[in-house]
């Protein structure tokens, strides 16, 4: 019965001092220190972290698949955004 | 509508994508995955029970360390495939009763009892090793969490072959009566971890579904086989029989031709008549209950402290 209570919490992991903390999968617990302890046992056994963030998953905001088209259409049409758009001298260095 | 949802459900397979939680799904698809992940995920919690047997009785401290390590990977992999089935909209406590109600199964294999320490041996080599095959084979799993758990057990989990292999290669280099249990352990081991890969294709209910969404990415005769040919070698290497007459290389296949499992054997613990069957499952049973008061009492703990904000 009890267990229906227990949130989840993602876990997401720094897998080294200057990386992007990535996610690693969830754990339950009743709070947040309990939620920082369980993903500690759960994901960094073999020293996989320097760091841990834990969020309740009922926090995290997604964008939804079936809009995957429309959502993220605006960036299709905006070749310029990337370096290879402009044509420069080769004669031109350090660009 | 849904006919050309499935469509596009099966392009997004056949083309090699991952299916994520919140994609559409067929529901035969999100059923299937539930049985299967939360059978393996059960699997994993029940098979730290015949480990489990061997840790007050290992027979050095570091024997003892590597057992308690290897059985607490085997929790951390279980709630690895809990959390992955409950991205599928079923919840844990949903699961566990599943599991006590004997609605879901778990894999045969720890239903057989561990009698000598050569079984921790044999168990690691044999079970893990199987295991192991099937495992690799679904990190392709078409559904991106299965997938993601899987990645994340198979790096773990080869250091539990190696542990195993380890016990019974000492054993069998060992005194007479150590080459005695090793061999015996590899006679009792041997069949039901060959029955680990589940019916041959010809006569397994789940095969063809499973194999077009590509949950399943090997058959389980050609998993088996593949386990065979890698394991015949590694018990030649310690001086190990295995327990089969038929067993024979063949040059024509490249593979190892090796004897009918006795099915019958099989089904029957499936179906609930193998030795330890009800004893695994009273286990569970009763640690959970007994268990209740620790949960009932972390959440009063969190409600008191405003919603579980760290003091």
């Amino acid at each position: 019965m009890s267990e229906k209570k227990i949130p989840a919490w993602e876990v997401f992991i720094q897998p080294k001092t200057g990386a992007s903390f990535q996610h690693a999968g969830n754990v339950h617990a009743t709070d947040k220190e309990m939620a920082l302890q369980n993903a500690r046992e759960l994901y960094t056994r073999r020293q996989e972290g320097t760091c841990i963030w834990v969020v309740k998953t009922e926090n995290i905001v997604s964008s939804s698949p079936e809009d995957q088209a429309s959502f993220f259409d605006p960036a299709d049409d905006k070749v310029y955004r990337y370096p290879a758009f402009f044509k420069v001298s080769k004669k031109a260095k350090g660009l | 509508m849904t006919e050309k949802k499935e469509q596009l459900f099966q392009d997004k397979i056949d083309a090699g994508l991952k299916i994520e939680p919140k994609d559409w799904m067929p529901d035969k698809y999100r059923k299937h995955l539930i049985r299967q992940i939360s059978q393996h995920a059960h699997s994993e919690i029940i098979g730290m029970q015949p480990e489990g047997n061997w840790i007050t009785r290992a027979p050095s401290l570091r024997a003892k360390m590597v057992l308690i390590a290897k059985v607490q990977d085997e929790a951390g992999h279980g709630l690895y495939l809990y959390s992955a089935t409950e991205t599928l909209g079923i919840t844990r406590s949903e699961l566990i009763e599943q599991l006590q109600t004997g609605k879901a199964k778990y894999s045969s294999i720890f239903n057989y009892p561990t009698l000598s320490w050569a079984d921790m041996g044999a168990i690691g080599w044999l079970v893990d090793g199987a295991a192991i095959v099937n495992q690799q084979s679904l990190r392709r799993t078409s559904y991106g969490p299965y997938s993601r758990a899987m990645i994340r057990i198979c790096k773990e989990e080869s250091f539990h072959q190696r542990q195993g292999y380890e016990i019974m290669s000492k054993m069998s280099n060992g005194t007479p009566e150590q080459q005695e249990m090793a061999q015996d352990s590899l006679n009792r081991w041997w069949w039901p971890a060959l029955m680990m890969f589940g019916p041959h294709d010809s006569d397994s209910a789940h095969t063809s579904n499973a194999m077009k969404w590509k949950i399943k990415r090997g058959t389980n005769d050609d998993l088996r086989q593949l386990f065979v040919d890698r394991t015949v070698k590694q018990a030649d290497l310690i001086g190990l029989e295995i327990p089969d007459p038929d067993l024979k290389w063949n040059p024509e296949s490249k593979h190892y031709d090796f004897g009918e499992i006795d099915w019958e054997e099989f089904w029957e613990v499936v179906n609930g008549n193998g030795f330890c069957n009800k004893e695994r499952i009273n286990n569970h049973t009763n640690a959970h209950t007994e268990g209740n008061w620790v949960r009932e009492a972390a959440l009063a703990y969190a409600e008191k402290t405003q919603n579980g904000d760290l003091k």
